[in-house]
């Protein structure tokens, strides 16, 4: 009886193809033909045909792959319903999902229309309820106007008078003390803050009254604590994960990311923009696969991650966010044809001929409004090598 | 509680895949494999965050081992342009 397979011996048969399998399928193989309890014999027959059948399972050369993961992504979408849902547990927070949603991701928008945060909270902070709404709190913008009963100008003194409420203040965390401090930064020289108990009297020490009305709107929406852009913070607990998170409205990833008890590995902003622009192209790429995948799960659509990958792969090819539209991913081929057969076609014919653009006729584009009979796709790719000298070797091979 | 700022490490975020920094043999060895100039592998802004943080020059290629959901570990690169 031959001996059976261990995991070592395994491991070195599928050594010579570590650059052909990928490591998930190679550990799997491993794992199975060793819980099978094969001889080695049969464990290199598994192998080579386990091999043969994923070179067979590969796109070929030539494949149409865009085409055929826009059918993929674009038939399933028609059948989205047309509706936003809201975001999973959070019943006051609105997300925009659906096709809204996809669509703004492929076209790359800069601004998002509901742009949240999911902060994640490190070691205690996780686990408190008390400790998260501390950082919720550091979170979550909070201006004078937020804080306060009522804000009026009294046009005698040239002043502005807010009345503080204290289960404002209570609700916010934010202590009297840090409103007169707010307004110190903003008074210039002439100006002065007094308090009394829950009564702030800023003394503007202008002289104009359109002035002062403007200064009343500027102490309105006056930073008392938080970070710019963050609406509002609410702090969840993650059934899941078994811990606190804050779910913000707006976003703020760089200033999100330094604050104390947020776990700077896991927060995440739904914008790929912004996540470029902090975490590098990379994360955006990675971004874009969840962010589509979400969509589509959610609309219970089944679409193959490899497809979602490819657009990923074309929107961030250029190290920066390109749109898979005019003014991306299609407006930047080089083909003027190909261009011109997508969108805007006059100008960009036009714009071509006053630049005297020479097309080349590589795409398949171009070459089906030519009327090419082959055109290089699939076994249309193929073309013929020869030798010029002969045994001269492959240094002299042309290209015809 | 203080909002004083920290430094953070961004290529420890679960976004951000592994970088590596390729010498220029490495990569001489990998783009002759495949078959290809270094201008046709995807690229990366020098200006880049993780670029940055890695101290990569344009010219410079960085292979990235992305977790991915099909193969497990994917191995992708970036040629580092002006940017």
């Amino acid at each position: 009886m031959a001996e059976k397979v261990t995991v070592e011996v395994a491991r070195a048969l599928l050594e010579p193809y570590a650059h052909v399998l990928p490591e998930r399928l190679a550990e799997e193989v491993v794992r199975k033909v060793v819980e099978a309890g094969l001889t080695v014999d049969e464990a290199r027959k598994v192998v080579d045909r386990v091999v043969l059948e994923y070179m067979r399972s590969l796109v070929e050369p030539g494949e149409a792959v865009g085409m055929v993961a826009a059918q993929s992504i674009g038939e399933p979408s028609t059948q989205m319903t047309l509706r936003t849902f809201h975001f999973a547990g959070v019943r006051e927070l609105n997300v925009t999902l659906g096709l809204p949603r996809l669509i703004e991701i492929v076209d790359a928008r800069k601004t998002v229309a509901t742009p949240i945060m999911e902060v994640y909270l490190e070691g205690e902070y996780a686990r408190s309820r008390e400790k998260a709404l501390e950082v919720a709190r550091e979170l979550e913008l909070t201006t004078i106007e937020n804080v306060s009963r009522a804000i009026t100008i009294d046009y005698v003194d040239y002043a502005i008078i807010i009345e503080l409420d204290p289960e404002m203040l209570e609700n916010r965390g934010v202590k009297p003390e840090d409103v007169v401090k707010a307004l110190n930064r903003i008074k210039g020289k002439k100006g002065s803050v007094e308090l009394d108990g829950l009564t702030v009297v800023f003394r503007t020490g202008l002289d104009d009254a359109v002035k002062l009305r403007r200064m009343y709107d500027r102490v309105r929406a006056l930073r008392v604590r938080g970070v710019k852009g963050i609406k509002r913070a609410i702090v969840r607990y993650d059934e899941k994960l078994g811990e606190y998170k804050i779910i913000t409205e707006g976003s703020n990833l760089v200033a999100a990311l330094s604050i104390e008890g947020v776990d700077h590995r896991r927060t995440i902003s739904n914008n790929i923009y912004e996540v470029a622009e902090v975490l590098g192209i990379e994360a955006a790429r990675a971004l874009i696969i969840r962010e589509m995948k979400r969509v589509l799960d959610e609309q219970g659509l089944d679409v193959d991650i490899r497809h979602i990958m490819l657009v990923a792969d074309a929107m961030t090819m250029t190290g920066r966010i390109r749109q898979v539209g005019r003014h991306g991913v299609a407006g930047e081929k080089p083909s003027v044809l190909a261009r011109a057969a997508f969108e805007v076609t006059v100008k960009h014919l036009v714009d071509a001929a006053v630049r005297g653009e020479v097309d080349e006729l590589k795409g398949v584009v171009e070459n089906v409004i030519v009327g090419s009979r082959v055109v290089p796709l699939g076994t249309g790719m193929v073309k013929l090598m020869m030798l010029t000298e002969v045994g001269s070797g492959s240094a002299s091979q042309t290209q015809k | 509680m203080s909002s004083r700022a920290r430094k953070v490490n961004i290529l420890e975020h679960e976004l951000v895949p592994q970088h590596i920094l390729l010498s220029e043999e490495e990569a001489k060895r990998i783009l002759k494999r495949m078959g290809i100039s270094k201008m046709q592998l995807p690229w990366m802004l020098a200006s880049d965050p993780v670029a940055k943080a890695l101290g990569a020059k344009p010219g410079d290629v960085v292979m990235i081992l992305r977790k991915s959901p099909t193969a497990g570990v994917a191995v992708a690169f970036r040629y580092v342009v002006r940017g």
